[in-house]
């Protein structure tokens, strides 16, 4: 549905985007992730016609959006970052504009209802844009790339400033646009991603530095194992006995003291769960676990592993030993070497093996 | 195109402008006429469409100062550019929105003229004999008319592409003035200038001495075709800067 080859912007010497090549499928969501100024917004208005690219190629539903831009744009819905909003029209004018604008040839009246029913502006549709709240302001910008039915859909950031409750509504919106639509969002809320898109492209500084299903990187995180465990006993024997152990990647004692008890943290081997090992160890050598409580890795901290170590290796390995941890560390680095690779199978295969390990 | 077309006139009655540019236009334009005919006892009308034509220094900015300008601020023109709607058909859906309301008030503001029609009546009457020719000439205000149109649509196409230069609308207005005062200007300034060759450059160029021609009744075709190529160039031009912005 939407084929991207080689795209490179340049604005004078500055670099926005650097030959990005990513293809979606129809009826897919794509989530477009990266840290700000990574290109995402640049990618979208090229995407959607708005800038021109300096090299490469992007076509939408078949049609080569420099050299058919008229039939490539009949094909998107748009959501800009900030909506583009007449602030004198009431919603209706803005939407019969738009209506207008895009030479929609369905039923109006029936099609505009359909259209607020979905976004829910409803109780706004006679009220001038300049008064409506930010949300509301949102949704008629939703409303307005919805118009047409268009088989693509392009939203950057579509959820900023709206209320807990219709970001969840706007999520679903996303989800149920996805069954007949191609959806590409941009954002920086990563939940949301997991939450929505069936596939998360990771831009940073121009480049893709992640381009990989939803499910993996979910199960990338699901897969880890760190633990916080308070041990009573000699502080350095339990550290050192900790990291020698086979299945631990890392361990590190916290400032916490409670009576002769120490806090450690600790990261199993990707798979591997060592919490009943442990616990006979511990046993063995007379030190009680008086705690262990499990440390869950969030997407975000793989998404800024992933960012980090692609904009610089040696910061980032400076810092990793203070905030990030290895697994992090290891899966950031295979989702950065398999897309470098542009091997397919790598990522999967990693954490295949690595359920075949388990069982 | 048309879509465009008709928010945009639309929106010169939703916003004050569109009023205030009607009335001051028809009050101005009231009260010239008033001045050079009626007060200065003449049934020549020539004196009042050239002053007309000083009235667009500031009356055609208000036209088209908000433009682009607005769009640019308000960052709809992404929605525009974005539209399955051509560059071409943005800017003159633009265009003859404006130049609508322009040709409109032109055309209203011609009621002005039909005293003069009722004196030459009455004053016929009056006279037994016959004179040759007592009254304003139709002919005359006809090709003043045209004249007026033309080069309200040529600052019209001027006051547009100075709007899709900057996203301020008071700095669109300030520019356009300028430009608008100078090329009628221009005219005067020559009367004063005692070398031939520059005299001659100058009055090709000036937009006024040009329109001399159609003060007398004569239908100017190469002044027409002046006139209707400033338009052409600068919403060519407004295009090209729609164009290089997307390859910035």
């Amino acid at each position: 549905m939407i084929k991207i080859e080689h795209l490179v912007k340049n604005y004078g010497t500055n670099c926005a985007v650097d030959d990005i090549s990513f293809e979606v499928k129809k009826g897919e969501i794509v989530g477009l992730l990266g840290p700000n100024g990574a290109g995402k917004s640049t990618t979208m208005n090229i995407l959607t016609g708005y800038l021109s690219a300096t090299s490469g190629s992007v076509s939408i539903a078949g049609f080569n959006v420099l050299d058919n831009p008229m039939e490539a744009k009949k094909h998107i819905g748009y959501l800009p970052e900030q909506p583009p909003l007449y602030m004198d029209m009431t919603v209706e004018e803005y939407l019969i504009f738009n209506y207008n604008l895009k030479g929609c040839k369905l039923n109006r009246t029936k099609h505009l209802e359909e259209i607020c029913d979905v976004v829910k502006i409803r109780d706004v549709y006679h009220r001038v844009i300049k008064n409506l709240s930010k949300g509301y302001r949102q949704r008629v910008g939703i409303a307005q790339a919805l118009i047409g039915s268009p088989e693509v859909i392009i939203f950057d950031e579509p959820t900023v400033g709206l209320d807990p409750k219709q970001i969840i509504e706007v999520r679903n919106l996303l989800r149920n646009l996805g069954r007949d639509h191609t959806v590409i969002l941009s954002t920086h809320i990563l939940q949301e991603v997991q939450a929505v898109c069936d596939r998360i492209v990771i831009i940073n500084k121009g480049k893709i530095v992640a381009n990989e299903l939803t499910e993996n990187i979910t199960r990338a995180v699901e897969n880890t194992r760190r633990f916080q465990i308070k041990i009573c006993g000699p502080q350095k024997e339990v550290l050192a006995m900790l990291r020698a152990k086979s299945g631990i990647v890392s361990a590190e004692v916290l400032s916490q003291r409670d009576g002769d008890a120490y806090t450690y943290t600790i990261e199993s081997e990707v798979g591997v769960d060592i919490r009943k090992n442990l616990f006979y160890t511990l046993a063995e050598k007379n030190w009680p676990l008086i705690g262990m409580e499990a440390l869950g890795m969030s997407l975000e901290d793989i998404f800024i592993a992933i960012v980090d170590q692609s904009s610089n290796k040696k910061k980032y390995e400076r810092r990793s030993t203070k905030g990030r941890t290895k697994v992090e560390q290891e899966i950031a680095k295979n989702i950065l070497e398999k897309t470098t690779a542009q091997d397919s199978d790598g990522f999967s295969a990693l954490f295949d093996s690595d359920d075949n390990k388990k069982n | 195109m048309f879509a465009i077309y008709k928010k945009e006139l639309r929106s010169y009655f939703i916003n004050a402008i569109g009023y205030v540019y009607v009335g001051v236009f028809l009050a101005a334009a009231a009260l010239m006429c008033c001045y050079t005919t009626l007060i200065s006892k003449t049934y020549d009308t020539g004196t009042y469409f050239t002053m007309l034509l000083f009235s667009f220094i500031i009356l055609i900015p208000l036209l088209t100062m908000k433009l682009f300008a607005e769009e640019k601020k308000l960052r709809t023109e992404q929605l525009l550019m974005t539209a399955p709607v051509s560059i071409w058909g943005m800017v003159l859906g633009k265009f003859f929105a404006a130049a609508t309301l322009f040709v409109g008030t032109v055309l209203v503001s011609c009621i002005n003229l039909f005293p003069l029609y009722v004196y030459a009546n009455t004053e016929r009457l009056s006279q037994d004999a016959q004179v040759f020719r007592i009254g304003p000439s139709t002919p005359e205000i006809i090709s003043c008319v045209i004249g007026v149109i033309l080069i309200g649509l040529a600052f019209i196409s001027i006051g547009l592409f100075v709007s899709s230069l900057t996203e301020n609308q008071l700095a669109a207005a300030v520019i356009t003035v300028a430009i608008i005062l100078v090329m009628l200007i221009l005219g005067i300034v020559n009367e004063f200038i005692h070398v031939y060759a520059i005299r001659f450059v100058i009055d090709w160029i000036s937009i006024a001495s040009r329109f001399t021609n159609f003060t007398t009744g004569i239908l100017d075709y190469s002044a027409i075709l002046y006139y209707l190529s400033i338009s052409g160039v600068f919403l060519l031009l407004t295009v090209r800067v729609y164009d290089k912005r997307r390859w910035g």
